[in-house]
Formats: structure tokens, sequence, C-alpha cells
């Protein structure tokens, strides 16, 4: 009963903060310039894990579908065909979803926690600054625009990756790859990836900054914020994924 | 001036400020003293607006914030400026972006005059070829001035300051002291500084208010802290053998 109590209190004080959040910015100039930092720092910050997981990812994919359709019955176009879909509609949306949300998640916890513990926040407070929306709105809207970006990046070299196994290896020949992967294309599948990465960026960039926000007890504190924040985040993303995915397929 | 009426702050069971009445005085250095935990900085806090006080008014100059709509107290808020404790700089601010940063935020000044009045505050608080450097590249006492300069950026006529010695060697906690004094008495803002630190109190407390376990217990100024019969002021202002020392010499 105190668990659920504990729970509900925490959602209450999440939509509170959420209204906080989303105000009109006091000072445009200003939201704009964050907001563009803020895209360099997530986006150019975030390239070089997306670019290895990428790779990794979409050559092992490859690989295994490679290995499940060993038939003569099944046309060998199919093992690109299968990875492709499974690489846009699921791994590269979701898996690289939960990679960031340790990535930037994190470090948006860390930031925004670091600042109240500092009393950075409360000096914003002290001047007549709404400090959520301040420090928050530019983070949440750099991922929402960041994070379908990053995607579409990693859903190219996930495709690179399973090519590159084509071509060293004997598990699909590269034009069946290339095959493959070009047919039967529908944009629906990128529609419905790219409706689910911007829901996760909202969900990993507001639970981050929420926990970040209300952190009580100095470095303990944030230590321990920081995990309930990627906690929550993994656990809301992959629940969002099942809803969505019964939603809109 | 601020008056302080009746003022009561519970967290759930327990009560942090009992009954506070005090006014503190325009152009004077009003001091809040008492030992950690005596509630010094929940005061402070619920002065500025940063916590809501259970019960109980202040009023600035005859104005009652909380009956402020939100742009009121907005506005109310750029009358005050405030150093924390830890200065609380921006990090990733350099120190002319810092003390710049109220003016970007709440006024509508060109480039020209907020880097004016920047340079300007910068320089009152001796901190003038800092402009480009970041609050990591100073030392303790110099961040403590360049909040000082971004508190007073905004010509406030309220200034607050959360132990502003605290952390500093005994040389710099006077300079900060002097600085203190100064603007306090050449801007006639009503300062309010919260401290234990015993130097201050003699040598700059023109108001002094005691608290000790949420209540006020005594208020006075420099000229009789020292001589006061009041038991529990007395345990704590002569609580160190110095300062024992000095009770001693002035009985004599």
């Amino acid at each position: 009963m105190k668990l659920l109590l504990n729970a509900l209190t925490v959602i209450g004080e999440y939509f509170m903060f959420l209204g906080k959040v989303f105000s009109v910015p006091e000072r445009w100039k200003q939201f704009f310039k964050k907001t563009i930092d803020e895209m360099y720092s997530m986006g150019v910050g975030s390239l070089p894990i997306v670019l290895i997981v990428s790779v990794i990812m979409g050559a092992v994919v490859t690989i295994q579908t490679g290995l499940q359709i060993e038939s003569s019955w099944v046309p060998k176009w199919t093992v690109g065909f299968t990875a492709r879909t499974s690489i846009v509609m699921e791994f590269c949306p979701t898996i690289l979803s939960l990679l960031l949300i340790g990535n930037m998640g994190s470090r948006i916890t860390a930031e925004i926690g670091g600042m109240r513990v500092s009393e950075q926040i409360d000096a914003l407070d002290a001047m007549g600054i709404n400090s959520a929306s301040f420090l928050v709105l530019p983070k949440i809207v750099a991922l929402l625009i960041v994070n379908p970006i990053l995607i579409v990046i990693s859903m190219f070299l996930a495709l690179l990756g399973g090519y590159l196994v084509a071509l060293m290896g004997t598990v699909v020949a590269p034009y069946d790859y290339i095959d493959g992967i070009t047919s039967f294309f529908r944009m629906y599948d990128l529609y419905y990836a790219l409706i689910k990465t911007v829901v996760f960026a909202f969900v990993i960039s507001s639970i981050a900054s929420f926990y970040g926000y209300k952190i009580e007890g100095g470095a303990l504190g944030l230590g321990k914020a920081s995990t309930q924040a990627v906690v929550t985040s993994s656990f809301l993303v992959l629940m969002l994924n099942l809803i969505i995915t019964q939603i809109m397929l | 001036m601020i008056t302080v009426k009746n003022i009561y702050k519970k967290f759930d069971d327990f009560e942090a400020l009992k009954d506070i009445n005090s006014q503190f005085e325009k152009g004077k250095i009003n001091l809040i003293i008492g030992k950690s935990g005596s509630g010094k900085t929940v005061l402070l806090k619920c002065i500025i607006g940063l916590m809501k006080p259970t019960s109980g008014q202040i009023l600035f100059d005859n104005r009652d914030f909380s009956i402020f709509s939100e742009k009121e107290q907005k506005k109310m808020k750029m009358e005050m400026g405030v150093v924390f404790q830890g200065a609380a700089l921006f990090d990733s601010l350099t120190i002319q972006e810092n003390v710049m940063f109220p003016l970007d935020m709440l006024t509508e000044q060109s480039m020209e005059e907020k880097l004016e009045r920047t340079n300007y505050c910068l320089q009152r608080v001796g901190l003038e070829n800092t402009n480009h450097l970041y609050p990591s590249e100073l030392s303790g006492g110099m961040k403590k001035r360049a909040a000082i300069a971004r508190a007073i950026a905004p010509k406030p006529k309220y200034l607050f300051c959360d132990e502003p010695n605290s952390g500093l060697d005994p040389k710099t906690s006077i300079m900060i002291d002097e600085l203190l004094f100064g603007i306090t008495h050449e801007f006639n803002t009503t300062t309010i500084i919260n401290t234990h630190d015993l130097n201050t109190v003699i040598t700059i407390g023109e108001n002094i208010a005691y608290l000790q376990d949420g209540c006020l217990e005594w208020q006075g100024n420099k000229e009789n802290v020292l001589t006061s019969d009041n038991q529990k002021l007395n345990s704590f202002i002569y609580a160190q053998p110095l300062t024992q020392k000095i009770r001693e010499f002035i009985k004599q």
C-alpha cells in the first residue's frame, strides 16, 4: 500500500514538474541558443557509440537471420529483407534508445542534479526565473529533434554492417542482401519506427531531468537519482514499445 | 526594510521556525546568527521566497510578498540579490557571463549597457581581470566575490547572503565582510546575512538576530552582543576558548 502511494506521489510530482517545464520561455533567444547547444552536445556526443553499436548490431542480426533461414526452399534475398525489417522496426529504435538512456539520460540527470546540489537551481529561482523551463525544455526539444536523426543514421549504419557481413562471409551474397533490403519496403514501417523514437526521446529527457531536478542528499542522492532515472526510463521505453506496437501494427 | 511577522515553518512533524518576529533595517547589515540547524537558512529561504512559510507574513517595505501574483513576485525578485553559501555560479558560463546573466534574463538593456554594468560590478569586487575565466578557475574567495558581483548587477534593493564566509581563510573573510559592508552603505540596500562567523558579528553586525532551535532568542547589535546577559546567546558566542578568554577580559 505504501509502495503504491509512493508511486502515485512520484507520478503526481512528475506531471507537476512537466507543468512547470512546459511554459513559454522567458527569453526566446536564450532558449534557441541553449537548444542548439544541447542538440550539438547530444548529437555529436552520441555519434561514436551509435556508429559502433549500429554496425555491430546490423552485422549480428544479418548473421543470425542468415543462419535461421538456411534452406533451399527460401529465397536468399529473404535474409536481407528480414534483417532490414528487424533493424528498422525494432533494433534501431528500441535498442539504440535503451543505449541512449545510459549515455544521455544519466548525463542529463547528473548535470541537473549537480546544479541542484550546488544551489545553481536555487540561484535561478531566486532571480525569478522558471528554472525547470529554463533548464529542461531545451533538453527535451533538443532530444526530440536529435533522437530520430540518430536513429535514422543508426539504421543506415546497421544495414551497412549487414552488407559488410555479406561481403566478408558466406551467410548471404552481397547481391542477394541488397536485393533483400530493397524489397517490399513500406514507408509505414519507417513512420512507426520514427514515432517510437520521438516518444522514447520525450521519456528519456523528461524522466532524466525530473530525477535530477528533485534530487535530495548531495553526492549520494546524485548516484541514486541517476540509477532511478535509468531504471525508470528503461522500463517505460519497453512498456511504451509494447503499447505503440499493439496500437500501430 | 523587511519585516517578518509570526513566521512558522513546519517539515512534517518538525517545527523549523517558531513564531519569528523581526525587522531587518534598510541601509544596514542585518545578521541572522545561530548554531547549525538553528533555522537560519530556512528563515532566509522563506524571506527570499525559495520556501513558503507554514504561516506568517513577510513584508518588503510594507509589501506582502505572499499575496503577490506570480508576475508581481517575479518583479519583486528582480529587486533581490542573493549570494549562496557555495557561490552557486553557473559552471558552463564565464565569470562575465555569470555576472551578466541576471541582466540578460531580467532587463531589456543593450549589450553595451550590460557590459558596462558587468565590468563595474567586477571592478567593485576586485575581479577586474577575470571576465573570461570559468568558475572552476577561481579560488573560493574569488568565487564568493564573483557571486556578490552577480547579486549586485541588477542594482537590488535587498541583498541576501547565506554564510558568505564559510570555508574561507580569516583574511579573505574580512575582505568579504568589508565588501558587503561597503556595498550595503554605498547602495543603501537592506542586507541580510546568515553567519556563524564571530568576526563578522562583532565587526559589521549593525542589527543582529540570534536564533536557537527555530526561535528568535535575542536581537541587538555589535555593541551589546558581547555584553548581553542572555544565557542562550552567551552559550553560542562564548563557545570557543578564544572567545571565553575575551569574555574574561571584558569582565576584568
